[in-house]
């Protein structure tokens, strides 16, 4: 049997089994608006990170060293004294901005090329292909790694050289909804009545395919954001002194032994992050593809 | 064999541009690389002499011809920074990185299958819903913080396994093993996550389909059904999955590498980097590209081997 009824009588367990399959099922349970909750409040913090009353993220205060959580200050300090917290809100700054920027440009630049290659297939189409096979044969960190030391390591370069990653994978998504939106009779009746193909492209392809690329939206910028963190981590990123979620594992990674705290809060955050991304990507993609299949 | 002889032009030129796009790639660095093997502050003749030494002074086309051509007799050149050939570190290395990854997949898949024949045969219960939880959270977990995790976990708190640290297996196995533990588990969380969610979806998939019901009524047990029937179609789903993921595991072997110092390529390629080394560079790149494209194309052959419906389809 694939799927199995709920039993008619249900016990306290079961109840409880219900709720939560209310929460991952159908509809926006408790869980999506708790991680929406969260991804507000990291945002919040990337926006006015500058403005918040905290403590300079950069200034090593030697008395504070390694200080745990709750004891002077909220989350303690890591290795050279440097406020753990205030580092945290500095740092979720590097983490949103690449993350967004990151996923606009593979979202734009990929899904523009999808669409043409989808919409007028031929030779095109062929060459794309071709070179989306060759850019996909490189590891995905070997080919950031090189990129980063082509282009450096500024917040922009950073962004760019993520995006460029996401360029294989929109280009595919959206050749592949272009594919079948073309075939659509709004798209032959627009063909019809002597639409331009720009038009034909602008007016009816693109609103069709664009939402399938923005419900994967969400998901691609959890997978940005764990990127980003593993080149911080290698001390790739942006450039010290900046702080970075990765890079602020990297520097607890250090003191495992004596200080636990100083690289499990940086990732409890960003493991939150990402979940919540995931999570809420994953609903929303879900909730877009049964109004797909009611069309 | 037919398949073969139709997919070698494809094989070919795919090989032709990855190798192309690494040249270019790493050619275009900013930067000369005489200066950088030379540092700043010496006189422009010991630069223009090093330049017309490495050839720089040709056009592009030529030195990326020239540099293939040495390529494919198996010579990437020699590093200037360490005065290594390039090729004999890639392979010192080599077996480092390539255990490193089975081993990974190795426990992936005896983790996923399991796991994913459970969550499948129960679908939609609660025992499904966990498992799937899990998954869904371990995809939430770079490699790097997992791998700092069961550092802190069996290093530093328990001590039953070494946090850095590599002793080959011909000196001694259980050593090997030991030290290889913790990075290929790091690795192998992710993966795991991957294979088991596409089982999952394909093995509930495969259990709808008539065959299936008609075994059931057979009277045949789950356990049999699942693993004689439906395990076997669904396994070719996975088996193309853990190929295309092999570039997944070969960047999660670049930080795990570094992080227990494993003396593998995957460190080898970040210390190039650091080091601005860029003919070790180029060559690891290649190597892995190339490496990577070839496994997948045998993958490919291999699916069409096993699977009938491929064979007679294509």
């Amino acid at each position: 049997m694939p799927a199995k009824k709920h039993p008619k009588i249900e016990s306290r367990a079961q109840n409880f089994a219900r709720a939560l399959q209310q929460v991952f099922g159908r509809g926006f349970g408790p869980g999506f608006w708790l991680a929406v909750f969260w991804l507000a409040i990291v945002a919040f913090c990337a926006m006015f990170a500058d403005w918040l009353p905290l403590r300079d993220p950069l200034d090593p205060v030697i008395a504070n060293r390694l200080d745990g959580p709750l004891s002077g200050s909220l989350l303690g300090a890591d290795g050279l004294g440097r406020d753990i917290f205030s580092r945290l809100v500095h740092g979720a700054r590097v983490s949103v901005v690449i993350g967004l920027t990151a996923v606009t440009i593979g979202m734009i630049v990929g899904g523009a090329l999808g669409i043409i290659a989808g919409y007028f297939r031929g030779h095109f189409e062929r060459a794309l292909m071709a070179v989306l096979d060759v850019i996909l044969a490189f590891p995905w960190l070997v080919l950031l790694l090189a990129l980063v030391a082509f282009i450096g390591q500024s917040l922009f370069a950073i962004s760019i050289a993520i995006g460029f990653l996401w360029i294989p994978a929109y280009a595919r998504v959206a050749r592949a909804n272009t594919l079948s939106v073309v075939q659509r009779e709004y798209v032959l009746a627009a063909k019809a009545m002597g639409a331009s193909t720009t038009r034909i492209l602008v007016r009816e392809v693109l609103p069709n395919v664009i939402l399938p690329l923005l419900a994967y939206g969400l998901v691609a910028m959890g997978l940005v954001i764990i990127v980003e963190s593993a080149l911080a981590f290698l001390g790739l990123s942006v450039e010290a002194p900046q702080p970075t979620w990765g890079g602020m594992i990297s520097e607890g990674k250090r003191h495992l032994a004596t200080a636990v705290h100083v690289a499990l809060i940086p990732s409890v955050t960003m493991f939150l992050t990402v979940l919540s991304l995931n999570f809420v990507g994953d609903r929303l993609r879900s909730r877009f593809d049964v109004k797909e299949s009611n069309l | 064999m037919i398949m073969l002889v139709r997919k070698l032009p494809w094989l070919i030129g795919t090989l032709l541009a990855v190798s192309f796009f690494t040249f270019m790639l790493v050619g275009l660095l900013p930067g000369d690389p005489a200066v950088l093997i030379l540092g700043a502050g010496v006189s422009p003749e010991a630069i223009v002499a090093l330049r017309l030494e490495m050839g720089l002074d040709r056009p592009l086309l030529i030195r990326y011809l020239d540099w293939l051509g040495s390529a494919l007799t198996g010579d990437l050149g020699r590093s200037p920074m360490t005065g290594e050939l390039v090729m004999d570190a890639i392979l010192e290395r080599l077996p480092v990185t390539v255990q490193l990854g089975l081993m990974a997949i190795v426990i992936a898949l005896v983790m996923a299958i399991p796991l994913a024949m459970l969550s499948a045969s129960f679908a939609g219960s609660k025992l499904d819903r966990v498992i799937s939880g899990i998954g869904f959270a371990l995809m939430s977990v770079p490699g790097f913080m997992m791998a700092i995790f069961l550092i802190l976990i069996f290093a530093v708190t328990l001590g039953w396994f070494p946090s850095t640290g590599w002793i080959p297996f011909s000196v001694s196995p259980l050593d090997n093993l030991r030290n290889a533990l913790l990075p290929a588990l790091s690795l192998a969380m992710i993966e795991l996550a991957l294979y088991m969610r596409l089982l999952r979806t394909d093995l509930i998939d495969t259990l709808q389909q008539d065959y299936i019901t008609l075994a059931r009524a057979k009277g045949m047990p789950s356990w049999r059904i699942l693993t004689r029937h439906a395990l076997r179609p669904s396994s070719f789903s996975l088996l193309t999955v853990v190929g295309l993921q092999l570039g997944g595991v070969i960047s999660g072997a670049i930080i795990v590498e570094e992080i227990f110092a494993l003396p593998g390529v995957g460190r080898l390629l970040y210390q190039s980097i650091l080091q601005r080394d860029l003919l070790m560079v180029q060559g690891i790149v290649l190597f892995i590209a190339t490496a990577y494209v070839l496994v997948n194309f045998v993958v490919d052959l291999c699916y069409s081997l096993l699977d009938p419906r491929v064979r007679y389809a294509g």
